[in-house]
């Protein structure tokens, strides 16, 4: 996979998705629950603090007695205690009595407002142009010689309210940070983990041999992957029931149209025994010849067939390529081809052993040995040469080979140039190029002083196996 | 407005109210640091010049004044009605508090001041910068050996049972003309039942309240008076007579810690503020224990158990004693011990 793809790939993570996914949630709700831990933090400072001004305030309230007619306020210490649980917060009190004359305390503390009478009160003010917070009190009295109501209006600035908020606020907001620290880290390792089988398969199609249609294994797959590799094996199956039933076609037909055509060979090449007339004997010639090479081309769609279905399904065993060699130069099929020219066997005592399939390496050297015979130019020679780990089998004309822009197109099924022409020559370096893959070799083509070698080149079968 | 009614009403509880005492300037420099205190400028210069050794820019305008006084003026100054000092330092806490409570200071932190204890910190505004005991005096050569009081219990039991032999020769502090002695006898008045018995047997034995700490004790010294009552030990340690004798009550012996504020109008903020910072540190606390502002902390030499010392925190409990209420019904208490014709 070349980088760009790479890239793309990554742009399209689902693992950066999902943890963007819950990024942005942990930033929405962290948001949320910030707003949520200061309001509640927030609330419950108040809560605390205004009953101790109200504590303080009912304090004071009691503390007020009538003495010769008007009130008098003793004002508990135990008020102020109270008050000092917010050590750092300022404090203002007003005692009014009727008519809200100030009995004692702060003038500038906010005057009683009697629209609910009794009740206690609780508001927001201002203290020298600080935020406070205000309790109003009252305390009604009905003696002989005093009867009216005394109000106590007590406040403090709110610094102690905020720094427990705050406080409140934070000790709700850790363990939530923590909680979606984990919950990032686990979504990540979650998606990960449920990610790797796409990896997995992802791998195993690239390692794959494009003719390899064997069904995937569903067994380490988590039921959601599973559904869509089921759906890949379904695929691959009805794709190689599709080749296999084309395959079968094409040797089907080649196999029936071998004996047509070996009739018309027969009946041309009678005729023209027996035509007096040379102009149609030569017709009759051309024509055996080129139902001759309609035969060829038949076996060797016939033997790719044969030879792609071997690689496929047939054991790999050990095989020496010297026999390989020596079975093709003995089976004499090139003397059909160029009956003139000798073939030279070069063979060392080396053995070279790869693992394969005998029938479709002696196919793709007959293939090979025919190209070089029907394209190249004599002396033609054969032979097997071993390194430390390859062992190639190769063939080598005098010619000069076919020109690089050929080259580099040669080895493709149905490659048809036009020194290949209608003789299947294309189909033969098919054949070459389909065994090699198939056990996992090469074809190698050089240009050497005055020669053309093809090699089919396999690795060594591993030492110490038969 | 609310601060002249205030005024008013410290002009009309304290008619032997003064203004400032006594002036002194200190250095040279051209910045000039305003600081108005309660405290003789004897006792603290030491402090002051050694301050200025460090500070040679600066010029200290020391304005000596009766705390009550102090207080109205630094209740103007904050409205802005007459000029701020830039430090204000008085023994009368609770009215610092009430000056601080009223958002008067302007606040200031550094480390030394975040090390103080709580008690002697309010609010980054108000710092303790002295820990001074309040104790009993007597005469050593004129009051028998039997006689001196270990605690107030003793007094009490003293003033029953001779009340002849010290009529009119036990001297406290009079409450109405200054703000330390009201805070002693109101820190007296919460602290135990004993003041009510107290302030009976100062009637019974014609007490005298009388200004104040060092007028006492030179009193005492003389043998116009015998006994002092809630006298400042710090200045005692400076007066040294050595025929007065100086008795920490065992019941319990109240401390307190002069308070220093940074006036919210304050010209140079930042010069009240070094100063701040000389007097907690090291050097500058040392100076002020070796002006006897700071009581040595050591038992053995003090007599004293931890579990009687009561510190009076710098907190806003201290604004009941500033409440007008509470001030007029505890004067009238008071009076009722010492009718005003009783000062001399």
């Amino acid at each position: 996979m070349d980088s760009a793809a790479r890239a793309d790939f990554r742009q399209r993570s689902l693992t950066a998705r999902v943890l963007r996914a819950v990024l942005a949630l942990f930033l929405i709700g962290g948001v949320l629950l910030t707003l949520t831990a200061w309001m509640n933090g927030a609330q419950a400072a108040r809560q605390a603090y205004d009953r101790l001004l109200l504590g303080a305030a009912a304090d004071i309230a009691e503390a007020i007695r009538i003495q010769a007619g008007r009130p008098v306020v003793d004002l508990p210490s135990s008020a102020f205690e109270l008050l000092a649980q917010a050590p750092d917060d300022r404090i203002a009190y007003a005692v009014r009595g009727p008519g809200n004359a100030l009995l004692t305390g702060h003038p500038d503390a906010p005057p009683p407002r009697q629209d609910r009478e009794g009740a206690p009160r609780l508001f927001d003010g201002e203290m020298q142009g600080e935020d406070a917070r205000f309790a109003q009190f009252a305390r009604r009295f009905a003696e002989r010689d005093f009867s009216g109501v005394v109000t106590i209006t007590i406040g403090q600035t709110t610094r102690a309210r905020q720094a427990m908020a705050l406080d409140l606020a934070v000790d709700a907001l850790i363990p939530a940070v923590l909680a979606g620290i984990a919950l990032l880290l686990s979504a990540f390792f979650v998606v990960r983990s449920a990610l790797r089988p796409l990896q997995t398969i992802a791998d195993d199609l690239r390692q794959r041999d494009p003719y390899d249609l064997t069904p995937m294994d569903t067994t380490e797959v988590p039921a959601e992957v599973g559904v869509i590799v089921n759906a890949m094996n379904g695929f691959m199956r009805r794709l190689e029931r599709q080749v296999a039933t084309m395959q079968n076609l094409i040797s089907d037909t080649a196999h029936q149209l071998r004996t047509p055509v070996a009739a018309i060979r027969a009946q041309a090449e009678m005729a023209a025994e027996t035509e007096p007339d040379v102009a149609a004997r030569e017709t009759f010639e051309q024509l055996a010849q080129r139902a001759n090479t309609l035969g060829v081309l038949l076996d060797r769609l016939l033997s790719r067939a044969l030879v792609i279905h071997r690689t496929d399904s047939a054991p790999r065993a050990p095989v020496d390529l010297r026999h390989v060699a020596l079975e093709v130069i003995e089976a004499r099929d090139h003397e059909v081809l160029a009956p003139d020219v000798e073939v030279e066997l070069v063979v060392d005592e080396v053995p070279a052993v790869v693992r394969a399939d005998e029938f479709s390496l002696v196919q793709a050297a007959s293939n090979l040995l025919a190209n070089a015979l029907t394209h190249g130019r004599p002396p033609v020679r054969m032979g097997v040469v071993t390194s430390e780990t390859v062992a190639c089998l190769w063939v080598e004309d005098a010619g000069e080979g076919p020109d690089p822009d050929t080259l580099d197109r040669l080895g493709h099924r149905f490659e048809r140039s036009a020194s290949s022409r209608e003789n299947g020559a294309g189909l033969g370096l098919s054949i070459v190029t389909a065994v090699a893959e198939a056990f996992d070799g090469r074809v190698e083509m050089e240009h050497r002083e005055g020669s053309f070698r093809v090699s089919l080149c396999l690795p060594l079968a591993p030492e110490g196996e038969p | 407005m609310i601060r002249l009614l205030a005024t008013c009403l410290l002009l009309l509880v304290s008619p032997g109210i003064q203004a400032q005492e006594a002036t002194a300037t200190l250095g040279t420099g051209a910045r000039t640091l305003v600081m108005r205190s309660t405290t003789d400028i004897a006792i603290i210069q030491p402090a002051l010049e050694a301050f200025l050794v460090s500070h040679p820019d600066m010029r200290i305008d020391y304005e000596q004044w009766g705390s009550n006084a102090l207080y109205a003026n630094a209740l103007s100054a904050c409205t802005g009605e007459t000029p701020a000092a830039d430090a204000v330092f008085s023994s009368a806490v609770h009215q610092m508090v009430d000056l601080v409570n009223s958002a008067c200071a302007s606040s200031y932190r550094s480390g030394l001041t975040q090390a103080l204890p709580s008690a002697r910190r309010w609010r980054d505004e108000l710092w303790g910068l002295t820990e001074e005991p309040t104790v009993l005096i007597y005469n050593r050569a004129l009051v028998p050996a039997d006689d001196v009081p270990g605690n107030r219990f003793e007094l009490l039991d003293l003033m029953r049972q001779k009340p002849d032999a010290y009529r009119g020769k036990i001297a406290t502090y009079d409450i109405a003309a200054s703000g330390l002695g009201y805070l002693y006898a109101f820190s007296d008045s919460s602290e135990a039942t004993t003041f009510g018995a107290l302030l009976e047997g100062f009637a019974r034995t014609q007490a005298v309240a009388t200004c104040c700490s060092a007028e006492i004790i030179e009193a005492v010294s003389q043998g116009r008076y015998l006994l002092g009552y809630n006298v400042l030990g710090s200045y005692v340690q400076n007066a040294a007579p050595t025929n007065v004798g100086v008795i920490l009550p065992e019941d319990y012996t109240m401390f307190l810690s002069r308070a220093y504020m940074i006036p919210r109008q304050a010209r140079d903020p930042d010069a009240a503020a070094a100063l701040l910072d000389f007097l907690l540190s090291v050097e500058g606390q040392g100076l002020l224990s070796r002006a006897g502002l700071i009581y040595p902390d050591d038992p053995s030499e003090t007599g004293l158990l931890p579990s009687a010392k009561r510190f009076i925190a710098l907190a806003p409990p201290l604004l009941v004693a500033v409440d007008r209420s509470n001030a007029e019904t505890f004067l009238s208490v008071w009076n009722t011990a010492f009718p005003p014709v009783a000062v001399p």
